[in-house]
This record gives structure tokens, C-alpha cells and sequence, in this order.
């Protein structure tokens, strides 16, 4: 709104005032997520072990496969970082390659994570199996559709930069989108931790 | 202003390493180690946590700009709730009972309940 | 031959004579709001005004509006109730309308009303009160809104299509299950709420940045006015709040429409994990709609007994303090459940904690009037009669605090009437109170004074009347949510549904006021009505839509109360340049309209609408993330223009 507060050096994304309330307000939303993610972490822990007559999770886990999904993931926001600190070179170019190399590392998490999906239903464990079932079901494929959703609107962003190119309003929805998929990362260091290599253990 | 010139930055690539560190080691903990299962979860819930911040920290550049602040008070706070929310979740849920002593062994149900608590 | 008798038979709520004749009033009142836009040609004025504004005082009015005809729906389901209670053996209501009614009640006050009112004024004062010329995101402002707008009807849909839900507002497990809850009702108690839960969280990231970053210079943190405070520690704790709903709401869903076994008995699902996860969220959501109505208090005592709000700093910290233990009392709600003596100790000690930052402000009001020279308009009355009365829902608060001697108070009408008492004393008074304050700034007139009062004192009385008996109802044994009673609780009842008419009437005259301040009220020609301590006194009445012609200069607390003393006003013609304002948008109100029809779909488990709707909403998404427009400017012979018309009044 107000016209006057904006500056001229820095990172393009934070240049206007729009842009840097856009920034701390998606950062706000990021702390709704944490809160939303953590419910469902809580009602995973709590159901944990009711799994009724399905398969109990130790059976069906895998370490490997779980491996190279945590690996695509950490990959992925490591890309992601190195796009955004291309963006703020003001390499276009280098924008796009490293997005779309964490864009296309997603869609291999994606694609394991469906085949596990799939993989564990023709085990015996869907979404109705058991409560457990239930929890992680519902637990990690929120994660997933967060991912899904990620991509799309990264695509979308894609398009933009390609119509438009660098400016104060395109880097901040490339920031942004960047915000979105390292914490979405963050959230899969959890699941990784606390529903797979506890599912595990215990 | 020095870090910009680079194509890859030092800050990512020491993040990036370390959280492949720390993925590897919280794998290790899980299936290659004998600790007691207690220190297990606990030993790989710190990693993960320090995972996050390397996160925050190192790839999204949560203390930026002069709202810094602000966005890690309301992380803060996010994780605040979050340990309110999981941990308190599990310990209500489970009725305040431990299952190794027979807090409610005087009642069916609760026995029931809580054998389903364990982990 | 098939589709009629499904239409007949689970579409349309069909066999009571009460909904056949609410059936009736809704299809008039549509038809006569459809001529009577056709007749004036106002369809263009409605769609450009007001769909498709993104400006937050419209939008606040919106929401204010929506709130009183939820307060009206909501108020004629009590008294039903009252009625059903003092008639129990005429089958006036069945026991399953009762319940019906009981859970559209609790439900549509609290979230279609309560929520509402409080979000509409903070819409329209905060922005004035830090000096700003809109909310950080006035497009996300105007989605929120249309996300509560259609919540609001998916859930009174219910009501005449597929039936109303049953099983309170709470909505425990398993009873509000797929076993024993077959069929559209609850779904729409998930839906509505789902999609209006939408609107709130992003109102809560909105009004926090808003604050945060639109403060006008000088204006610090700790220069703002009270109300302004409150609402940032509420948005707070919608943020961190709601989407402990949005979870729960979903797992819900998913236990019913797809099979899952998160709440069931089956499967190995436990139903109390709901409870436990609606009052994470529950217990929050009371502060939500209470400090809001705190801030409302302190400007007004503070401006009718004509001094500096005592203990300003106490009053900002207890509510830090307040939003930080909202969220440690939760399980106060469910001491039956039983769990251990350990749980139930925890809980019981922070409960009484939370009481003491709201003492601290009881005093604080107390020691701004000490002293005062206190003017008696209605804005002060209601704030005058709030302190006592919640004092009373405080204190049975902490007795039911008590985990031991809750397993007595527990679900009884001692229960109803502590949380009457925090919620109508608190909040609706606060709603009362805050409206005819901050009337003359919306519209341009006063409440008439005289009407005021009158509706003060028949539902301040009629309120005492109705709930006072309830806690003697409590202690004698009586059960919520009963549809019919024992012959010696039938006395208190009746005297309870005397107050209840009482309200009735009260809130009829503020009604009727309304109309007539509107038809015969002296209109304002001066933007400070009641010599006013904050900033949106400074602004002129009717408020230009771009709120300040030149952004004010803060140099203290009371910001607008230190420039009269200095003789400053907050428009400097020399000063005045071009103003930047965000462009109107029809998309949020498409974009809710989709999501109504995928919410219909989803409560009818039609899952090909659900998608189509889905798409829809979608497509509005990528529309608007296409959207470059940068808005317009104001030019400044405009804002001369328009502050000489503002003004003329003034001097």
C-alpha cells in the first residue's frame, strides 16, 4: 500500500512493502502448519498400535525405500536453496535449471511414496484397515498432496518468470514457494523420524 | 555480498552435508545400534529437531531482514504449541497411566486402554 | 418417480409444521430480496459495492450484518428450547429436534455469530486505529469473509435440506459417527465449519501482519490502543488454534465419508481422541471470541470515565499471558473421562492459573473509572454490567476448575449457566457494546440513546433473569441437552424462559433501533463522537475509503486524544499526495461460491460435484496467482475534494 517505504538494494523479494509482508505472512502460515502438522503427529502417536487385524508397521516398513525418499526430499531443498540464491545472482537461468531439478527430484518422492502406498494396500493396510492405518495414512499423505500442491504451484510460478522475468513481484512468489517446499522437508525429517524409523524400532 | 558471487554457497553445501549426516546417523541409531529402545527415540527425536533448524536456519533464512525476529518467535511458538499439542495428546490419551505399573488394574477398562499405549 | 421420493423423503426435512413454515419464510424472503434488487436495479450496486469490495470496512459491516442474523437464528433456537423446557410434557419439540436444536444453537453462536461480530469490528477499527489504509491483505480479507459467508449458509442449509445435525456442538464420538450418525446432518456440521475455519485462519495471518507492519509512524507497539492489542493476541491464537479444528474436522470427515477408524469403536479407533483434539482447539476458541471483547471494554471505560486506561501495560502482558495458558487447560473440559489423578491435578492447577491475568484486568477497569468522571451512555452501560456479571461466570469457572467437584457440576445446567454467563456477559455484551460505539463511525448517526437503554435494561435483566436460576438447576441436578425435566426443577424453568422473552425483547428493540436511529438519528457532522482517545476518532464520518488523506504522526499513547491537545488533526493539505488502494475482485466471492458446491457435494458424498466444485476453486487460485494487477492511485485533487466535503461540518 504504502509506496514510500519502499527500497532499492537488497534481495529483489523484499523490496516493496507488499513483497516483505507477503514474506513474514507466509511465514506466520508456515506456524499454522507446524500446528496442523502436529495434530496429526499427535494422532498417529496416540493410535499408535491399534492396528487391529492388519499387518503391524515393523512388517511392512522398509529402510531402503524410506532412505531414498528422505534423500530425494533433502536433495530437493538443497536444490531448492541453491535456485533461490541463483534468483538473488539475478541468474534466470540458473533459476530455472535448480528449480526444475528440485521440481523433478519431488516427483521421484512422489512417485515412491505412491508405489508404497500402493505396495502397503496390497499387504492388507489401507486407509480402513485399523486405526493406525488410519493415522499413517492420512499423516503422510497430507504430506504428499502438500508436495503435489507444492509443484503445481511452483509450475505455475515457472510460467510466471517465463512471461515476466525477474521482479520484485516474481521473486517473492519464487522465495515463497521456496519457503513452502524446504518446510515441507521439515516436516518429512519428522515423519521419517517419528512414524518410520520408530515404526521400526518399537 | 561475497557469497552472491558463488554458484553454490558455502552455508547450503554445509547444511546439505550435515543433514546427510544426521539422516544417516538417526538410521543407524534405529536398526544398527543396541540402545535401549527409550534412548533410541529420544536420540533420534534431537536429530531430527536439529535437522529442522539446520533448515530454518541455513536454507530459509528465518532471521533475515528485520522481521527476522518475529518469524522465529512465531516458530518458536509453533513448536511451543506442537510439543503441547503431541505430548500432551499421549499423555491424556494414555489416562496419565504408565503401563509398567498397574495404575489401573483396578479397572478393566483402563487396561485395555493403556495396552494399547505402549510404545 | 425414484428422484421425487428421494427428494421428499432425505432431501427436504419434511413432517414439522415449524419447518414447513421456516421453509415458506425462506422462499418469500428470497423472492422479495430478488424483486426488490430487480425493482431498483440495484443488482450492479450490490455486485460492485459489496461482493467484490476488498475495502475492510465494508467487509467489517458485512461480517456485522451476517452476525445479527445469526444472532437471530441462534436466538430463536433458544427460545424453542425455553419453550420446549417450560411446556416438556405438550411434544411442543420431539426429543430428536431438540437436539437438533440444541446443536445448531451452541454452533451458530459461537462460530457464525460470536466469531463474526468481533472479526467484523476488528475489521473495521483496527486499520483506524494504527493509522492504516487497509489490512496488509485486503484480497485474502475479502476471502475470508466469503469463506465464513458461505460456511455460514452451508450449515443453515441443514435446516431444511438433509436435516440439521444432532449431536451437539461439540459433536463427540462415536455418536457423531458414520454407525450412529448416518446421513448428510453431521456432514454439514464438518463442512460448515471447515470452510468458515478457512476464512478465520487467514483473517488471524492477516490482522497479525496488518498490525505487525501497517502501523502508522510512532506508532509503537506499545502506543496502541487496547482493542488493537486484543485482537493481535487473538489473531495469535487463531492462528495457532485453528488448525488443531481444521485437523479434527478432517479426520472426522474422513472417518465418515471414506471409511477410516480414527474416532470409530471398530477398528480399534478411539472415540475421546476427538474430544481430546476439539477442546485443543475448544479451549482457545474461548479466548478467541473473549479478548476481543476485553479490548472493546477498556476503550470504552476508558473513554466514558474520561481517563487514561489504568494498568495499560498489566492489561497487554495478561493477555500475553492469557494467549500462552489458553492452550495448557484444555482438558478441564473432559475431568469425567477419567483419567488419572495426575492428568486432572495438571489441568486443574493451570485452569485456576488462566483465572489470575483475567483478575488483573478486572481490577484494571475498576481503577480507570476510580476517579473518573463517568459519563453514562449505553456503550458504557453494557461495558458497566459486563464486570459483575462475568465476575459471577468467572468465579463458577474456578469452581468447576475443580477436578473433584466437577464430577458433580459435570454436563449439568450449573455448567450451562457459568459458560452463559463468560460468553453472553462477555462476549455478546462486549458485541452490544462495541457496536453502538463504534455505530456513528460506520454509519453517520448515534444509536438512538433512549432505545438503547431500553434494550440495555430488558436484556441485561432478562439475561440475569434467565441464567441465574440455571446454576440452583445445576446444583439440583438437572442435565444439558434434556428435552423434557422433573416436576421440581419445573418452577426455576419457567423463570428462566421469563428472562429468556426478556432477552427476546431486548435484542428486538436494538434491532428496531437500528431501523429508527436510521430513519430520525441527528446525523454526525463531526468524526469524534464521544471525544474519543484513539486514532479512529481522527477520521472523518462517514470515513473516506482510503481512511487517512495524509499517513499521522504518532507521538505517544492515546494518539488522537494527545493531537486534540495539541490542536493537531491528522490531515496536513499541504502534505497530501497521490494514495495507493488495492482493486476490487470478483474472485473470492466465485471462488467460495465453487467451494459451496464442492461442500454440498461432500456433505451428500456426491463425489463428482465435490471434484467439479474442487476444480472450481482451484481454477480461481491459478486466476488469481495470474493476477498482476497493482491497484490504482488516488489523485490528489480527489482527496481534496473528498476532506472538503468531510469537513464542511467541522468548523
Amino acid at each position: 500500500m504504502s509506496a514510500h517505504t519502499d527500497i532499492s538494494t537488497g534481495p529483489l523479494e523484499y523490496r516493496t512493502q507488499e513483497g516483505r509482508m507477503n514474506i513474514l505472512g507466509f511465514w506466520i502460515f508456515l506456524g499454522a502448519e507446524v500446528v496442523l502438522f502436529s495434530t496429526l503427529f499427535a494422532t498417529y502417536a496416540v493410535l499408535f498400535g491399534r492396528t487391529a487385524d492388519a499387518p503391524v508397521p515393523a512388517d511392512l516398513f522398509e529402510m531402503p525405500m524410506v532412505l531414498i525418499m528422505t534423500f530425494l526430499l533433502l536433495t530437493s531443498s538443497f536444490t531448492c536453496g541453491i535456485a533461490i540464491h541463483h534468483m538473488r545472482r539475478g541468474s534466470l537461468k540458473g533459476l530455472f535449471v535448480w528449480l526444475g531439478i528440485t521440481l523433478a527430484l519431488g516427483l521421484g518422492f512422489l512417485g515412491f511414496e505412491i508405489y508404497e502406498f500402493v505396495h502397503y494396500a496390497h499387504e492388507g493396510a489401507s486407509l480402513p484397515s485399523s486405526a493406525f492405518w488410519s493415522a499413517f495414512f492420512v499423516l503422510t499423505g497430507t504430506h504428499g498432496l502438500h508436495v503435489l500442491l507444492g509443484i503445481s504451484w511452483a509450475v505455475l510460478i515457472l510460467i510466471q518468470l517465463r512471461q515476466r522475468g525477474l521482479t520484485p513481484v516474481t521473486s517473492r512468489k519464487v522465495f515463497i514457494v521456496g519457503l513452502y517446499w524446504h518446510f515441507l522437508d521439515v516436516i518429512w525429517i519428522f515423519i521419517f523420524t517419528s512414524v518410520y524409523l520408530i515404526g521400526m524400532v518399537v | 555480498m561475497s557469497e552472491l558471487t558463488k554458484r553454490i554457497p558455502k552455508q547450503h553445501v554445509v547444511g546439505f552435508v550435515g543433514s546427510i549426516i544426521l539422516t544417516v546417523a538417526a538410521a543407524w541409531a534405529a536398526v544398527g545400534s543396541d540402545l535401549p529402545t527409550p534412548w533410541i527415540i529420544t536420540s533420534i527425536m534431537v536429530l531430527a529437531v536439529i535437522q529442522a533448524f539446520i533448515q530454518l536456519f541455513m536454507f530459509m533464512h528465518m532471521t533475515e531482514t528485520e522481521s527476522g525476529g518475529i518469524q522465529a518467535g512465531n516458530m518458536l511458538y509453533g513448536f511451543f504449541v506442537a510439543v503441547v499439542i503431541v505430548a500432551g495428546s499421549i499423555w491424556t490419551m494414555s489416562f496419565g497411566y504408565t503401563h509398567d505399573h498397574g495404575g489401573g488394574s483396578d479397572n478393566d477398562n483402563e487396561t485395555e486402554e493403556h495396552e494399547h499405549m505402549d510404545h | 418417480m425414484e428422484f421425487i421420493d428421494f427428494l421428499l423423503e432425505d432431501f427436504f426435512v419434511t413432517g414439522q409444521p415449524l419447518i414447513y413454515g421456516a421453509m415458506v419464510s425462506i422462499v418469500l424472503v428470497s423472492i422479495a430480496i430478488v424483486f426488490v434488487l430487480s425493482y431498483f436495479k440495484k443488482w450492479g450496486w450490490l455486485w460492485r459495492e459489496w461482493l467484490t469490495t476488498v475495502d475492510h470496512k465494508k467487509i467489517g459491516i458485512m461480517y456485522i450484518i451476517a452476525a445479527l442474523a445469526m444472532l437471530f437464528r441462534g436466538g430463536v433456537d433458544a427460545l424453542l428450547m425455553r419453550t420446549q423446557l417450560t411446556l416438556p410434557g405438550m411434544e411442543f419439540l420431539d426429543s430428536q429436534h431438540y437436539n437438533e436444536i440444541f446443536t445448531t444453537h451452541g454452533t451458530i453462536m459461537i462460530i457464525f455469530m460470536a466469531m463474526p461480530f468481533l472479526i467484523g469490528l476488528m475489521n473495521y477499527i483496527v486499520p483506524l486505529q494504527i493509522g492504516a489504509r487497509d489490512v496488509a491483505f485486503p484480497f485474502l480479507n475479502a476471502l475470508s469473509f466469503w469463506s465464513f459467508a458461505f460456511g455460514a449458509m452451508i450449515f443453515n442449509l441443514s435446516f431444511v435440506i438433509g436435516g440439521s445435525p444432532d449431536a451437539g456442538w461439540t459433536s463427540y464420538t462415536p455418536m457423531a459417527g458414520a454407525t450412529l450418525n448416518p446421513g448428510p446432518a453431521q456432514n454439514y456440521y464438518l463442512i460448515g465449519l471447515q470452510v468458515s475455519g478457512i476464512g478465520t485462519l487467514a483473517t488471524g495471518i492477516n490482522f497479525i501482519v496488518t498490525i505487525l507492519k501497517m502501523r502508522a509512524p510512532g506508532m509503537k507497539m506499545m502506543r496502541l490502543p487496547i482493542f488493537t492489542w486484543s485482537t493481535f493476541i487473538t489473531s495469535i491464537i487463531i492462528v495457532f488454534a485453528f488448525p488443531i479444528l481444521t485437523v479434527a474436522l478432517a479426520l472426522m470427515t474422513i472417518d465418515r465419508i471414506f471409511g477410516s477408524h480414527f474416532f470409530t469403536l471398530t477398528g480399534e479407533g478411539m472415540p475421546m481422541m476427538w474430544a481430546n483434539l476439539f477442546w485443543l482447539w475448544g479451549h482457545p476458541e474461548v479466548y478467541i471470541v473473549i479478548l476481543p471483547a476485553f479490548g472493546i471494554f477498556s476503550e470504552i471505560i476508558s473513554t466514558f470515565a474520561r481517563k487514561q486506561l489504568f494498568g495499560y501495560k498489566a492489561m497487554v502482558y495478561s493477555m500475553v499471558v492469557i494467549a500462552g495458558l489458553s492452550f495448557v487447560v484444555w482438558v478441564h473440559h473432559f475431568f469425567t473421562m477419567g483419567a488419572g489423578g495426575a492428568v486432572n491435578s495438571f489441568f486443574s492447577i493451570t485452569t485456576m492459573l488462566i483465572a489470575v491475568p483475567t483478575g488483573v484486568k478486572i481490577f484494571n477497569w475498576l481503577g480507570t473509572m476510580y476517579k473518573g468522571r463517568i459519563r453514562f451512555d449505553t456503550p458504557m452501560l453494557w461495558s458497566l454490567a459486563f464486570i459483575p456479571c462475568f465476575v459471577i461466570g468467572g468465579v463458577t469457572g474456578v469452581m468447576l476448575a475443580m477436578a473433584a467437584a466437577d464430577y458433580q457440576y459435570h454436563n449439568t445446567y450449573f455448567l450451562v449457566a457459568h459458560f452463559h454467563y463468560v460468553l453472553i456477559a462477555g462476549t455478546v455484551f462486549g458485541c452490544f457494546a462495541g457496536l453502538t460505539y463504534w455505530y456513528p463511525k460506520m454509519f453517520g448517526h448515534k444509536m438512538n440513546e433512549k432505545l438503547g437503554k431500553i434494550s440495555f435494561w430488558f436484556f441485561v435483566i432478562g439475561f440475569n433473569v434467565c441464567f441465574f436460576p440455571m446454576y440452583f438447576l445445576g446444583f439440583a441436578g438437572m442435565p444439558r441437552r434434556t428435552y423434557t425435566i422433573e416436576p421440581e426443577w419445573m418452577a426455576l424453568n419457567v423463570t428462566a424462559s421469563i428472562g429468556a422473552i426478556l432477552m427476546a425483547i431486548g435484542f428486538a428493540v436494538f434491532v428496531y433501533n437500528i431501523y429508527y436511529s436510521f430513519r430520525y438519528s441527528q446525523r454526525e457532522t463531526h468524526g469524534d463522537t464521544w471525544d474519543g482517545r484513539a486514532l479512529e476518532w481522527a477520521t472523518t464520518t462517514p470515513v473516506p475509503f482510503y481512511n487517512f488523506a495524509t499517513v499521522p504522526k504518532i507521538e505517544g499513547p492515546e494518539a488522537y486524544w494527545r493531537m486534540k491537545e495539541n490542536g493537531r488533526t491528522t490531515y496536513e493539505k499541504e502534505k497530501v499526495e497521490p494514495i495507493h488502494m488495492p482493486s476490487d475482485s470478483g474472485v473470492p466471492f466465485v471462488m467460495m461460491a465453487f467451494m459451496f458446491i464442492a461442500s454440498f457435494g461432500l456433505i451428500w458424498e456426491w463425489i463428482g460435484i465435490a471434484i467439479a466444485g474442487l476444480i472450481g476453486v482451484l481454477a480461481c487460485m491459478v486466476i488469481r496467482s495470474f493476477d498482476y494487477d497493482d491497484g490504482f492511485y488516488v489523485s490528489v485533487e480527489e482527496i481534496k475534494q473528498t476532506e472538503k466535503k468531510a469537513r464542511e461540518g467541522e468548523q
